[in-house]
């Protein structure tokens, strides 16, 4: 027999049985199909791994009625809207996790009126795109006193990833919380232009260090900074989810984005046909932004005044901000006693007074 | 002890059964890892290689992400084969798309079928201009153009991020790093109404054909091979090396910079920081796979697609991992490298006759 005639039956046989097996794949029709777009992988023990906790929570929740798949990895770029399609041509309802995927979800959405998105972290909507968010600056607070009690250098430094409003809105709750226990703490503050990069992260920590800082928060996904005050010998804060195996003395504590209540939620309205769009904007109260447990090495008093700004925070008796509280130039924001409107949250391009540095334009 | 050894004659047939080998070499390769990490491998490879040719919305998508994947790599075969290095196509890229976008940004929202030439003329010359980066240096003072165009592929990142972060961001979008989406005269017509697949993919068969005449019918060819083969040929010829160089920085820049604004002003659709997704460098992998021969890269360039593509549907479909795709693109340009080594050299195991 000649290569050539053994060659086109071997294709052809992987062929027919791929269609057996597909047919086999495609034969229940029953289930609901809920699909998750990620911008990294569901390794990064950061964002990405969160939302992933999340889909597990649906699968543990609805069982054999449902199944839910998801693409990780996808770039923002021009593949975002193929992913995205290529899951809404059998799904059901599609959570697209990051906020570089609005335009795409949109896109897609208008092509598919009978699937659901829901869009993380965007403002576009529609309606049968419905977007969500979480209240971290609420967790940011919270990491704020704990810093300002236990700074010694009186240097915090501060990974960001982009001049969005969420990450700004991120460093000024901290501030303003740090400063309210420590007057004289200064942050420190080192753009990295990305969500995951632990090489950049992890450079990034050592400057900070070098720069004198002994405490390290982060707005960007990887442990890498927190194995890098593992090492170094200072403290830091986990970000999205609990750091503590990268840090097992240096983590504080972590801000944990626990989207679990939120998916189980969605999806059960999927079931019940009565999922609308809207926007959602959960924080503390609603579980969907915790803490993890507070290291040891903190001071007593500082684990009281964190817990009672907690107790404030899901009673409603405390918002992170709250006036007076002025813009970096000096200008008035918010009167005393005033709190900050949602509106002027989600669009915040300005630093609060006191903060060093120009937002990066 | 090995000893390779350059065979005098090659078989001229080595030209379409080397890729056939290393794709089949690639393909055993991924049939073992899925058994391995107990996924139905026939199941697997129908969904990644067989199934995304089957619907009308694989096609397209296989047009769109290829596009780029072709043009690019069409402009890096020139200078492969004469010798010059370019791995910095996903600069050019980038700078294309940006020059590109921020033209159709600047004639938003006035209408006009001159537009989008208009922003392909610039964003051809944003290219060429940063390939001249690398070609001046190069042919000025010998530095490696291979470091030089690398690097600058950063920095045409960064200077996207800052533009889009700046001057182009969109008035009315919250701060957030993006422009505002292209009017529709700054939007590539669709070839198939509701896909994606776009004019684009005509550009890319016309310069298939385009490269294929200068190659084998115009002098151009000639030299390009000359200066590959022997440098000194070619000053024979009446060319300096430089020439070569500075050549192929313009040819590889002008069509890179021309497949980056085709995909900003074709799937995308606006600027946004994550243009850049290794189109540049995945072209490398394609214009070798495709022997740096037109053809030969027009369908390289559909191999490497499908993979993307239907990586992402066994992902989805079958929950296999993301980085089964790298793997095997890797694995395919190993392969690609090593049937290459076994055709031009022979391998004999006889110990080494005195010096050599």
């Amino acid at each position: 027999m000649s290569k050539k005639v053994l060659g086109s039956i071997i294709v052809i046989l992987i062929i027919a049985v791929g269609f057996y097996y597909q047919f086999q794949l495609s034969e229940d029709n029953k289930v609901k199909k809920v699909g998750f777009i990620y911008v990294g992988p569901v390794t990064d023990f950061g964002w990405t791994y969160e939302h992933d906790q999340g889909r597990k929570a649906v699968v543990e929740a609805f069982g054999e009625t449902v199944e839910t798949t998801y693409a990780e990895s996808v770039s923002e770029g021009p593949d975002a809207e193929r992913a995205i399609t290529q899951m809404a041509r059998d799904h059901d309802l599609i959570f697209t996790t990051s906020f570089g995927y609005m335009n795409p979800t949109i896109k897609v959405a208008k092509k598919f009126k009978k699937v659901k998105f829901e869009h993380a972290t965007g403002y576009q909507r529609a309606d049968n795109v419905a977007t969500y968010a979480a209240r971290f600056y609420e967790g940011r607070h919270l990491i704020g006193l704990i810093a300002g009690g236990m700074t010694q250098t009186n240097t915090i430094g501060y990974i960001a990833s982009f001049p969005i409003p969420e990450v700004i809105r991120g460093i000024n709750a901290a501030y303003l919380a740090a400063t309210s226990v420590n007057p004289t703490v200064e942050f420190k503050i080192v753009w990295v232009y990305t969500w995951f990069d632990p090489g950049k992260e992890a450079d990034a920590a050592k400057a900070l260090i070098d720069q004198g800082a002994d405490i390290i928060m982060q707005h960007t996904d990887s442990a890498a900074a927190m194995t890098i005050a593992e090492e170094e010998g200072i403290y830091a804060f986990g970000q999205a989810s609990d750091m503590i195996q990268f840090g097992p003395n240096a983590q504080l504590t972590a801000i944990i984005d626990d989207w679990a209540p939120y998916y189980v939620e969605r999806t059960q309205a999927l079931f019940d046909k009565t999922w609308e769009s809207g926007d959602t904007w959960g924080g503390m109260p609603t579980g969907m932004v915790k803490l993890a447990d507070i290291s040891d090495d903190v001071p007593k008093v500082v684990v009281n005044l964190v817990n009672e700004a907690r107790e404030g925070i899901l009673s409603g008796d405390i918002h992170p901000f709250t006036g007076p509280i002025n813009k970096q130039d000096g200008t008035a924001w918010l009167a005393e006693g005033e709190v900050a409107s949602d509106g002027d949250l989600l669009g915040m391009d300005f630093y609060v007074e006191g903060v060093n540095g120009v937002i990066p334009n | 002890m090995f000893k390779l050894q350059k065979k005098e004659i090659i078989d001229q047939s080595s030209l379409y059964t080397v890729p056939l080998i290393a794709i089949g070499c690639s393909l055993i390769f991924v049939f073992i890892l899925f058994l391995l990490i107990g996924k139905n491998p026939i199941l697997a490879i129908f969904i990644i290689f067989i199934e995304p040719l089957l619907s009308i919305f694989g096609l397209s998508e296989l047009i769109v992400k290829s596009t780029p994947l072709i043009i690019i790599a069409l402009g890096l075969s020139i200078g492969f084969r004469a010798g010059v290095w370019n791995i910095g196509a996903e600069g050019q890229y980038t700078i294309g798309a940006l020059f590109g976008g921020a033209a159709i940004l600047a004639f938003y929202p006035n209408n006009g079928i001159w537009i989008l030439p208009l922003s392909f003329f610039i964003a051809i010359v944003g290219g060429i201009l940063w390939g001249m980066i690398p070609a001046f240096f190069k042919a000025r003072f010998n530095t490696n153009e291979i470091l030089v165009s690398l690097m600058l592929t950063y920095v045409a990142t960064l200077l996207l991020s800052g533009m889009v972060y700046g001057p182009l961001k969109n008035p009315d979008g919250f701060n957030f790093p993006e422009s505002r989406l292209f009017h529709d005269s700054g939007t590539l017509p669709i070839i198939f109404p509701g896909t994606r697949a776009h004019i684009g993919f005509l550009i890319a068969i016309i310069l298939v054909g385009l490269m294929y005449y200068l190659l084998k019918k115009h002098k151009f060819g000639y030299h390009v091979r000359v200066s590959g083969e022997s440098p000194r040929a070619l000053v024979f010829s009446g060319r300096s090396t430089n020439y070569m160089v500075y050549l192929s920085f313009i040819i590889s820049g002008a069509f890179a910079g021309l497949a980056g604004v085709i995909e900003v002003s074709g799937p995308v659709g606006q600027l946004v920081p994550a243009i850049p997704v290794g189109y540049g460098f995945t072209a490398i992998i394609v214009a070798f796979l495709g022997r740096l021969n037109p053809l030969g890269i027009f369908f390289a360039g559909f191999l490497l697609a499908l993979t993307y593509i239907g990586g992402e549907a066994a992902q989805i479909r079958l929950g296999l991992p993301n980085a089964i795709t790298g793997v095997f693109q890797g694995v395919l340009l190993f392969s690609l490298l090593a049937a290459e080594a076994f055709t031009n050299y022979t391998i004999s195991l006889k110990k080494i006759r005195g010096n050599i």
